[in-house]
């Protein structure tokens, strides 16, 4: 059967590629921004590029955020995208310090303390990896081989406070970062899937595959 | 080191992608969607689709062709010819672009930059410079396709962009685009060595070695690549190899 997947238009982003790239691996997804769609979904794409403080005021002003939370903890599938992966975390120290939607503990710090000359924000293909103790094996990151290159454009990092949450490492300019973290059925990558070519489609039919 | 972002550029005249030589005279070359799915194939990291008749005709640009280029293309594409509103950027992600290059309009509209990187973001918001040498050695910004001088110098106006916001900035000599001369180094040098922001080359492009030289000597984050990428000469993967076994990064299929 056709599971029901909501691309959440907060009024960041740009959702048409990513719809696009659902559709390229027969998922189909509709993009929504009203409580009732997105409360009836079966798995939730949480996009955004921009700042942190202005995604959540999105999701807030169209009344999203309990949405989302809820959907989290009755156990729907999330799919967090750079700034929609930050949100997955409690809080964002971008322009002060401001309130996320709390489902994976952790905060959002500002990329710094690169030991090698490179610019930020990170912009471009890089390698993603799990640490050690992890396997991607039977998860949405089935298939996609160690050091896998994907597309980045970020100045702000993810910062989980559980160890067991960081699902995905990349390093930057000498600098180790999670790009991907994890809880349960909760995924964010910093990354974009949608523009990271075969590995990113990967990714995404995992996702709807796992449905 | 990071990964160099190997660019193919597509100039593109109604429905099809041509080749500029000094900007004047156009050849046909093909069509966008099959050399955007061939370059998609090969391994290119990014594509740029600049329309290079809106911006002089004060046409609308052909979003349908775009939309149509970006279907299958799962890789960041920049979209650049005659942007100059906040509603055509809108309309141009909305068609698949995730990055938008304005030249003409944000020289005459600075406050344009700023105005875009707020609602956008930097990181879709590109500065396409297009540059000229003047005899005393110094770079002057030309816009309309390398038709029109403006007086301004291009060092002080990428200084000035990148406090306005942009992310990004394309540079494109105009003395070298077509000629497979190789890239105009040190125009890329004098931007690449004080910009905090990627820059991208364009422009020259003829041999792997000058793709090597403008990344090495130019400091380029990325480099734009068309005639040589279009008629076959060079191949996006022998480029990367080439580049591979020189200790440069880049990301191989």
């Amino acid at each position: 059967m056709n599971h029901r997947i909501v691309i959440i238009d907060y009024g960041v982003g740009n959702l048409f590629s990513l719809q696009r790239a659902f559709r390229a691996v027969s998922g189909e997804a509709l993009i929504a921004s009203d409580v009732d769609t997105i409360y009836s979904a079966d798995a939730l794409v949480l996009p955004g590029v921009g700042s942190f403080e202005a995604g959540m005021r999105g999701l807030r002003l169209r009344g999203l955020i309990d949405v989302v939370k809820n959907a989290a903890t009755k156990g729907t599938p999330i799919l967090g995208i750079c700034l929609g992966a930050q949100l997955l975390l409690s809080e964002g120290h971008e322009f002060g310090v401001h309130q996320g939607l709390d489902i994976i503990p952790g905060k959002v710090l500002k990329f710094e303390g690169l030991t090698q000359n490179e610019k930020i924000p990170h912009v471009g293909w890089n390698n993603i990896s799990p640490p050690e103790e992890v396997t991607w094996k039977g998860t949405v990151l089935d298939l996609v081989e160690k050091a896998s290159k994907v597309y980045f454009v970020h100045s702000y990092i993810l910062a989980p406070r559980n160890k067991e949450h960081t699902f995905g490492l990349t390093t930057y300019g000498g600098k180790e970062f999670c790009s991907i973290v994890k809880k349960g059925k909760i995924i964010g990558v910093q990354f974009h899937p949608e523009k990271s070519g075969e590995t990113g489609l990967r990714i995404i039919k995992n996702f709807v595959s796992a449905l | 080191m990071k990964d160099i972002r190997i660019i193919p550029l597509l100039h593109i005249k109604s429905e099809n992608v041509v080749k500029p030589v000094h900007t004047e005279a156009l050849r046909v070359v093909g069509s966008p969607k099959s050399l955007s799915t061939r370059y998609y194939a090969e391994g290119a990291d990014e594509l740029i689709y600049l329309d290079v008749v809106a911006s002089l005709y004060q046409r609308n640009f052909d979003f349908e062709l775009l939309r149509s280029v970006t279907e299958n293309i799962f890789i960041p594409v920049t979209v650049g010819g005659g942007i100059r509103s906040i509603t055509d950027i809108n309309n141009a992600l909305r068609a698949g672009a995730d990055k938008v290059a304005i030249n003409t309009y944000a020289v005459r509209h600075p406050v344009f930059l700023k105005e875009a990187a707020k609602e956008f973001g930097s990181q879709c918001i590109t500065l396409f410079i297009e540059a000229k040498q003047r005899p005393d050695g110094s770079y002057e910004v030309y816009t309309d396709g390398g038709r029109e001088w403006t007086g301004s110098d291009a060092i002080e106006w990428a200084k000035q962009a990148i406090d306005l916001g942009v992310g990004e900035i394309l540079i494109s000599s105009i003395d070298r685009d077509g000629t497979k001369r190789g890239y105009d180094v040190e125009l890329i040098r004098k931007i690449s060595t004080f910009a905090p922001i990627p820059i991208i080359a364009h422009g020259g492009a003829g041999t792997s070695e000058s793709i090597r030289e403008v990344i090495c000597e130019g400091k380029a984050d990325a480099v734009a690549v068309s005639s040589v990428f279009h008629y076959g000469e060079l191949s996006i993967q022998n480029v990367k190899r080439y580049l591979v076994e020189r200790g440069i990064a880049t990301r191989e299929i």
